[in-house]
């Protein structure tokens, strides 16, 4: 199917302050891709990242779930879409919007023998481009979870490795009762940025599994990991793990940082074993959440937006008070980043794909929140002011730089 | 035979009426896509089901299984089938 987007060339501009130095540092113009229940939006900024242009909505209507600009030519975009009705499909953009045209083959499950249940997409949650050299390469992670590679720059897919037919990977995957509200999902397909063959995925649930052979074979990595308290459950059984976000330092391919479902953690390899950093956020704040966003190029500099975990887990902000946590020494101080954001009564939260990090230095923040609102600091998190409000629901933010 | 195609649909149709030929409801969907090409997935999950809000009725009645027999006089109706907000 060719799309043609619903466009608005509005301006709109954010409040808050700029340094000189990030007008003069500033090289390429920034675009926020913003995902959500309703329709997807672009918005790109100008070189201070002041003011920003709208164009959308894109697929009015329809879930998409995530966003990206493919890297490395900067115009590519891939957009994962479903609407309540219609079953999923991936959209592909080669000029940055103007166009779409439907994947020729979007991401299934091969078909089940007679007999046998087979099964099927949701949606695809997560969408990750192969590395700088692998032009054309993309993998995707779907609800119910399976993973997905492309190497025509997502116009057909294929199921990839073996995650998807593994019994004891099915296993830890468990059914729906098992997985998010809106179904299990594979997300944080990350590929190592020098090795091909090296990957790590995130199940929720099933825990965090890497390969080292190009996805032949999967290795858990679940070690210092915690499991929710007072249920008797066995930290060693992925099935118990629900990580919420994986992110890989791009400065440090080594160190990978989670946001878990049990608190903060930091993994530096050739260790397997998971460090919880977040015992050092606030007592009353905990270090519950979804999004993790690492510094492009500081490996001990990440940011957080912790929810309230507490009691029936109601999945807001922590007393109303929204607020953003970073660590500029990879987990042993925290620092509360909230000026500008609502100082009370803001019940809304921000989930696992909707807050990025731009490029830029210094370093440009954005989140988008359940409610609707995109936010941004251009100067990593000090001050925050909103770009756009009334949105759909947010599910997923990426900053990119536009060729 | 005619197809009545949904709103939902109508982007890759372009129109709410569309012709299509085959033997069964299946073939019927599979000469459906050969002219526009993605909609049967939309409709039709990987495992040949007939996705969750998606309804289709042959001359007014819910057909529930795609290797239903279809004369080329038959009316086919597709319809989606989801309310909330």
């Amino acid at each position: 199917m060719a799309v043609k987007p619903n466009k608005q060339k509005l301006a709109t501009r954010a409040q808050g302050s700029t340094s000189r130095g990030a007008r003069a540092r500033q090289r390429s113009p920034v675009v926020v891709l913003v995902a959500t229940r309703k329709g997807a939006w672009l918005y790109h900024g100008d070189a201070a990242r002041k003011s920003w242009r709208i164009d959308g909505p894109h697929f009015l209507g329809h879930v998409v779930s995530h966003l990206v600009l493919d890297p490395r030519d900067g115009r590519t975009l891939l957009a994962a879409a479903k609407t309540g009705h219609l079953g999923p499909t991936v959209f592909r953009s080669t000029d940055l919007g103007k166009t779409w045209k439907e994947a020729a083959k979007p991401p299934a499950f091969a078909k089940a023998p007679d007999g046998e249940q087979g099964r099927s997409v949701d949606h695809t949650f997560w969408l990750a481009p192969g590395r700088a050299a692998d032009t054309g390469v993309w993998y995707a992670g779907t609800s119910p979870q399976g993973l997905f590679r492309s190497s025509d720059g997502g116009a057909t897919w294929e199921p990839f490795s073996t995650v998807n037919d593994d019994p004891q990977l099915r296993e830890w995957m468990g059914t729906a009762q098992d997985g998010t509200p809106d179904g299990p999902k594979l997300h944080s397909v990350i590929v190592d940025p020098r090795d091909s063959s090296h990957f790590y995925i995130a199940m929720s649930g099933g825990g965090v599994h890497e390969s080292v052979d190009g996805g032949r074979t999967w290795k858990t990595l679940i070690k210092g990991l915690e499991v929710p308290e007072g249920f008797g459950f066995d930290a060693s059984k992925p099935t118990f793990h629900d990580p919420h976000c994986i992110r890989l330092c791009p400065s440090n391919p080594d160190r990978l940082y989670q946001q878990n479902h049990c608190g903060i953690y930091r993994l530096d390899r050739p260790s397997d074993t998971w460090v919880r950093i977040g015992k050092n956020m606030p007592k009353r704040v905990g270090d519950i959440g979804f999004p993790m966003v690492v510094h492009p190029r500081d490996a001990d500099a990440v940011w957080v937006f912790p929810m309230d975990g507490t009691s029936v887990w109601p999945r807001t902000s922590p007393d109303g008070r929204p607020a953003v946590y970073a660590t500029r020494n990879g987990g042993k101080s925290w620092q509360r980043l909230d000026a500008g954001l609502p100082a009370k009564q803001a019940w809304w939260t921000v989930k696992r794909q909707a807050m990025t990090a731009d490029a830029v230095d210094p370093v440009g923040l954005y989140f988008g929140t359940t409610s609707g609102e995109l936010w941004m600091s251009r100067d990593e998190g000090r001050r925050w002011a909103p770009i756009a409000q009334h949105l759909p629901e947010i599910y997923a933010v990426e900053a990119a730089t536009v060729s | 035979m005619k197809v009545l195609i949904p709103s939902a649909l109508r982007s890759y149709t372009d129109k709410s009426e569309a012709e299509a030929q085959g033997a069964t409801l299946a073939a019927v969907l599979a000469n459906l896509d050969s002219q526009y090409p993605g909609i049967r997935f939309r409709m039709i999950d990987e495992q040949d089901r007939i996705r969750r809000h998606i309804r289709i009725f042959v001359n007014g009645d819910q057909a529930r299984d795609l290797s239903q027999p279809l004369a080329a006089a038959d009316e086919v109706i597709i319809v989606q089938a989801l309310s909330g907000g």
